[in-house]
């Protein structure tokens, strides 16, 4: 089979997979948030932390629940790291540099992932069991329950009350997220990803020296890595590492686990507002994008441009023969795509279109289909902004989904837009003006720029993904992009729990023939017309200086 | 009352302007541009631009600009700063044309407010001459024929007829009295007949002249809720913009190509959006003061906004669904009579008849001949008789109520056939008036039969109203007819619904009803008893001819007193957001347009690569800068008429609309700057130091 059949195969593959989950995954999702029952182990969390469950939160509230949670959750994140030697399995690691005990606290909690370390020699088991791998599960359900809570802003009506969200957590976690990764924990064992204390085994290489192959607990924490569009690998390699994934069979599973939560909630948005087309057009849009990303980064991975990849005949540079380009293309393209940042390959190697498409899929705003949670309400956003204008087109005060419009809806729309470009162009810009910022560069030029530009990206958008590269283990890289993480995800978090507020205060405006309607072919180009525009008007000065000129040379 | 059946507003703009003679809002002439260059240079003070902060950037970015084109000048560094002041002076007049066309409304409205002497009583029989301007509420003033009324007011005491023509540019007088819903009369209209006291209702200055001047002069505009969401929206884009280009020197400098102000300006400028940001005031002057022009008047702009936004349309039956007099469509002959001979009585007692019901009788039986072919003598109605009709000699003809001529009959010695009160009863259960008809031939007294006067639905409603389903507006018919009668008209006129035997507490129930459910309700009103409904409502037309109360209620007047009008305010709204929609879009998707002229130019040295992206073929760096700059401008001016007129609106379902609008201006924002920007090339690689 050649290697282009077998990528079609396997995209086939994972879409028939997504295909047969979507429906009863995405309505067990909505069941899970709508329930008014607790089970035996929630009431337990809720009699511990002191929680009425039954008590419903105004959005500041809510929102209060949210930012305190994370606060805590960094604070402990780096007391763990820092308090390493206090710990079982360090193997004499020591306490985890400042820097980087705070770049990744911050990074594992706001879902973003950026590893500014080498996990084997810095940390021990019990920090990725206890300190990284909580944070993979809580911060994704807590991307979860903030795109709840904006949509009980549209099935709300003249209310002030959002939900509860330690009820919204706790079940994320304990429905949601823990049973589907130990399934797949299961099954990535099976298909050979190690799981294990021990810190290594020692082997003697074929020229006769030995060495040490670092082990680790690595299957419990891949599945939720992927499922929770974390991204942070417990090797270096992460999932380029044959003990992450181990075969093209665990690379297939890996790319399904980490689409499956984002593209199966907007079936539960659907289901939740009563309307599931709602729901398959923000899925279209989702899909339209996902697929054309993945034809540009195919297309320039096997169309052959610089003279390295000419001489090898193909761009194998950065890549695993065993994933192959379109296995590697595949990954890239989703694990950009959904704010994951796991990767299976080197970025740092594509070529500038492949490399730049990637960079693309999270300058749209992580929404294509995005990250658990974060990815439906980002998008749920970008509809509005698009509804906005086409409404007024259309002779009536937009409304979406029976909510009206206004200054104030239009205003959270905008800062929640906004935060992402903000602190990208602004680090980014600040970062490059440094001029021992280049010393950091592992090229010069236009690709250099794209290296710097990668990594803001990345962290503004809280996808973890690295072009690699560049080095960021210095002060400046681990303290602004630490706080670019902490922007990214807190600013838009806010926004939108304040729109969920003032969407469940308004009344429902019955719909009507004048009004627009939402759903369609129609809506759908516009809403991916505006992702694509507000993405591209943003960032073509920047990019133009990095991936364009070099996808052009 | 004749019927509107304009099928756009464009369409009653031209019809407005033969009626009236006044400019309606819809032409522009390009010589306004000059009329309001005064008015756009004083719009240059930095607290004006403040207000506009798309064009606040455009103005300090032609600030800095100025300062390095004099540091290092060049034809290009003037060229630039020099374009982006005609950018900010070109967004400044269209602002001023809108509000010019607004002071020329309000010049021909002073006029109006000539200095009067009130003759105000005092006491039990005291009259005093005070100037108008000292009248205060609940004084009483008396005007008679041929004086000017000093103040707005209520008819408290008599009858006269008024000229309103210069508030209403209606030729015609109407009538005021006491009492009832035709009791209000404004300031500086004349009294043409008769004596009134008029009761002062509003404080000088705050009149409903003064209030309508300031509204057409704009001195009032505040923003409306929609403006400034649109506007949050534009600085959000204007921000995102700020920051790209911003940023975009560091990296620049990175690449080893740094770039020099005036072009990182130019850049910024081109890609904010700017020709929305120029017209928005100017689209919302326009809106209202297309109402205006439509003898409407909003008492702010948010009613303008609400307007559109309408969902469900209250509808008085009488006067807007149906004419307002009832007509005659059926005759039915009763006892030994035929139709031929109720025919011809029911036309011969009508002939010399005058009014509405008379002349619907003769037209519904046909026949040429005229009442002085027929000869004869002439019966007139009389609160006494309450029948009219004709004497031909010896034939008496009559009509009238079916009391009154069964009386008339029997004392003429005739009998009345039972089925004459059962045909009776039955018109009248269904609504409709019933007019028996008799005449005495040969000495003989004969009933000839009854003639129903019944509800005649306008027409071209039904078809108004499809339009208006179309856009998913509920129409609803009120009417005092019982429910059957009711049901029956509503079919006929193709109402979605309708409230029978309606109270004004009925009207206001179903209106808080509507709203509950989230709906936006319109309706019109002109009573007293109106006052509450036209207050809840969210958008409440009153009725020029209607009292103050009613007036002050609503949060529109319509000078016209025309009810259908209210299609059209929906219209007037509908197209005032449309418009500010579509030309955001045009100018968001303007910019793609534009990165391809600029980046090629600012990079194409350090990376010829990029070079391909001079899609345009624009001849030099400097060439493509200035002709994205000089497009940018022009632009501006080449939409003020359409800012103006409004974008051209047709009732039709959202979709529909959608669709057409995302076409002409989506796909027609991208590909307009291309072949803009091309051609402005072409001529400026002509020039040197530039080409």
């Amino acid at each position: 089979m050649s290697h282009t059949a077998a990528g079609l195969l396997q995209v086939g593959l994972l879409v028939v997979a997504l295909a047969a989950v979507y429906r009863p995954l995405g309505d067990y999702m909505a069941r899970v948030y709508t329930s008014t029952k607790h089970n035996r182990v929630e009431r337990a969390v809720y009699k511990i932390v002191r929680v009425d469950p039954e008590s419903q939160q105004h959005w500041k509230t809510y929102a209060a629940g949210v930012l305190g949670f994370s606060a805590v959750g960094i604070v402990l994140l780096y007391l763990v790291q820092r308090l390493q030697t206090l710990l079982p399995w360090n193997f004499g690691r020591g306490p985890v540099d400042e820097g980087i005990a705070f770049n990744t606290a911050i990074s594992f909690v706001t879902n973003t992932n950026w590893q500014s370390y080498v996990p084997e020699s810095v940390m021990g088991h019990s920090v990725q069991m206890i300190g990284l791998t909580v944070q993979n599960f809580v911060s994704a359900a807590v991307g979860i329950a903030v795109a709840i809570a904006l949509i009980r802003g549209f099935t709300r009506a003249s209310t002030d009350r959002l939900g509860n969200f330690w009820v919204d957590l706790t079940r994320g976690v304990v429905r949601i997220l823990l049973p589907m990764a130990f399934v797949f924990a299961i099954v990535l064992v099976a298909l050979g990803t190690v799981m294990s204390l021990r810190s290594g085994v020692d082997v003697s290489t074929v020229d006769g020296q030995g060495k040490t192959i670092a082990l680790a607990p690595a299957a419990s924490q891949e599945a939720i890595k992927e499922l929770g569009t974390n991204g942070g690998g417990i090797f270096n390699a992460n999932s380029s590492h044959p003990f992450e994934n181990p075969s093209s069979w665990s690379n297939l599973i890996e790319i399904f686990l980490l689409l499956v939560i984002p593209v199966s909630l907007t079936r539960t948005f659907g289901t939740l507002v009563g309307q599931r087309k709602q729901g398959y057009v923000l899925l279209s849009v989702m899909g339209v994008l996902w697929t054309g990303m993945l034809a540009v980064i195919w297309w320039a991975e096997t169309h052959l441009n610089g003279p390295a990849a000419l001489l090898a005949g193909a761009s194998m540079e950065g890549k695993e023969q065993r994933f192959g380009i379109p296995g590697s293309a595949l990954f890239a393209n989703s694990t950009t795509g959904t704010s994951t940042g796991a990767v299976n390959s080197l970025h740092d190697s594509y070529s500038g279109l492949g490399g730049g498409g990637a960079m693309l899929n999270m300058l749209f705003g992580e929404m294509t289909p995005g990250g658990v949670g974060t990815g439906i309400y980002s998008i749920l956003v970008m509809a509005i902004i698009a509804v906005f204008l086409a409404g007024l087109m259309v002779g009536r005060t937009p409304e979406y989904l029976g909510k009206k419009l206004g200054r104030r809806e239009v205003t959270c729309a905008a800062i929640a837009i906004l935060a992402m470009p903000t602190v990208m162009l602004i680090g980014s810009g600040i970062a490059i003006a440094q001029s021992d910022t280049s010393g950091a560069m592992a090229n010069s030029g236009a690709h250099g720029l794209s290296e710097v530009l990668y990594a803001y990206a990345s962290a503004s958008n809280n996808n973890g993904s690295a072009f690699a590269g560049i080095t960021v283990t210095g002060d400046w890289f681990q303290a602004s992009l630490g706080i670019c993480m902490l922007l990214g995800r807190f600013i838009p978090i806010i926004a939108v729990l304040r729109l969920a507020g003032l969407l469940a205060a308004q009344r429902k405006v019955p719909v009507t023939a004048g009004t627009l309607p939402t759903t369609g072919p129609l809506f759908g180009s516009l809403l991916t017309g505006t992702v694509v525009l507000v993405a591209a008007l943003t960032f073509v000065p920047a990019l133009a200086l990095g991936p364009i000129a070099e996808a052009l040379a | 009352m004749t019927i509107t059946q304009e099928r756009t507003v464009a369409e009653a703009d031209r019809r407005h302007i033969e009626n009236t003679g006044r400019v309606a809002a819809g032409v522009f002439n390009p010589r306004q541009l000059l009329k309001s260059l005064p008015d756009a240079l004083r719009k240059f003070d930095p607290r004006h631009q403040l207000r506009n902060p798309v064009m606040f950037v455009v103005w300090a970015g032609s600030v800095l600009t100025t300062v390095f084109a004099i540091g290092d000048p060049s034809v290009f560094t003037i060229g630039v700063a020099v374009w982006l002041w005609f950018t900010v002076l070109f967004a400044n007049l269209a602002e001023a044309v809108a509000e010019g066309r607004g002071k020329a409304q309000a010049e021909t409205l002073r006029r109006t407010k000539k200095e009067t002497i009130a003759r105000r009583l005092y006491g039990p029989s005291g009259e005093e001459r005070v100037p108008g301007v000292d009248l205060r509420i609940g004084d009483l003033v008396v005007v008679e024929a041929g004086e000017v009324i000093p103040g707005d007011g209520d008819v408290v005491e008599g009858i006269a007829t008024v000229d309103e023509s210069a508030i209403t540019g209606e030729s015609a007088p109407v009538i005021r009295e006491s009492g009832g819903d035709r009791s209000a009369v404004t300031g500086g209209t004349t009294v043409l007949s008769d004596r009134i006291v008029v009761k002062i209702t509003t404080k000088p200055g705050e009149s409903f002249v003064d209030r309508m001047i300031a509204l057409v002069e704009g001195a009032e505009r505040q923003k409306t809720p929609n403006e400034i969401a649109l506007t949050i929206l534009l600085s959000t884009l204007t921000i995102i913009f700020l920051l790209a280009v911003v940023t975009l020197q560091p990296m620049a400098t990175y690449s080893g190509n740094t770039q020099s102000v005036i072009v990182l300006t130019a850049l910024l400028v081109c890609l904010i959006p700017t020709t929305i940001g120029a017209l928005l005031s100017a689209i919302g002057i326009a809106g209202m003061d297309r109402l205006v022009q439509h003898n409407v008047l909003a008492t702010s702009g948010r009613a303008v906004e609400a307007a559109g936004d309408i969902d469900t349309l209250l509808l008085d039956k009488t006067g807007t669904i149906t004419y307002g007099n009832r007509r005659a469509t059926e005759l039915i002959p009763t006892g030994q009579s035929t139709v031929e001979e109720l025919t011809q009585a029911a036309r011969l007692s009508s002939l010399a008849d005058e009014t509405p019901e008379g002349r619907s009788i003769v037209e519904l039986c046909g026949g040429e001949s005229t009442v002085d072919e027929v000869g004869g003598e002439f019966v007139p109605f009389t609160a006494q008789t309450r029948m009219s009709g004709i004497d031909l000699g010896e034939r008496l003809v009559r009509k009238g109520a079916a009391s009154a001529i069964t009386a008339w009959v029997i004392e003429h010695g005739g009998t009345v056939p039972d089925e004459v009160k059962s045909t009776v009863d039955k018109i009248s259960a269904e609504g409709g008036t019933p007019l028996v008809c008799a005449e005495i031939a040969g000495g003989h007294a004969v009933v000839r039969g009854v003639i129903r006067l019944s509800d005649v639905v306008k027409k071209g409603m039904r078809e108004r109203f499809d339009e208006l389903r179309a856009m998913g507006i509920k129409t609803v018919m009120i009417t005092g007819d019982n429910p059957l009668t009711a049901k029956a008209i509503a079919a006929e006129a193709g109402v979605d619904d309708y409230l029978a035997e309606a109270k004004p507490e009925d009207k206001m129930a179903l209106i808080k009803r509507e709203q509950d459910g989230g709906r936006l309700v319109a309706m019109t009103g002109d009573g007293t008893n109106d006052a509450p409904a036209l207050a809840q409502a969210d958008v409440g037309v009153a009725m020029n001819t209607g009292t103050s109360a009613a007036k002050e209620a609503g949060n529109m007047v319509d000078l016209d007193s025309d009810p259908t009008k209210l299609i059209e305010i929906v219209e007037i709204g509908k197209q005032l957001l449309i418009t500010r929609g579509a030309l955001t879009t045009f100018s968001v998707a303007n910019d793609l347009a534009k990165y391809f002229a600029i980046l090629p130019a600012m990079f194409a040295a350090i990376y010829p690569q990029l070079g391909e992206l001079n899609i345009m073929g624009l001849a030099t760096p400097r060439s493509a800068i200035i002709s994205a700059v000089i497009f940018n401008a022009l632009v501006i001016v080449a939409l003020i008429p359409l800012a103006l007129k409004g974008v051209r609106y047709r009732p039709s379902s959202a979709s529909s609309l959608l669709r057409r609008n995302l076409l002409i201006y989506g796909v027609g924002g991208v590909v307009t700057p291309f072949l803009g920007i091309w051609l402005i090339d072409l001529v400026v690689r002509l020039v040197p130091g530039i080409g």
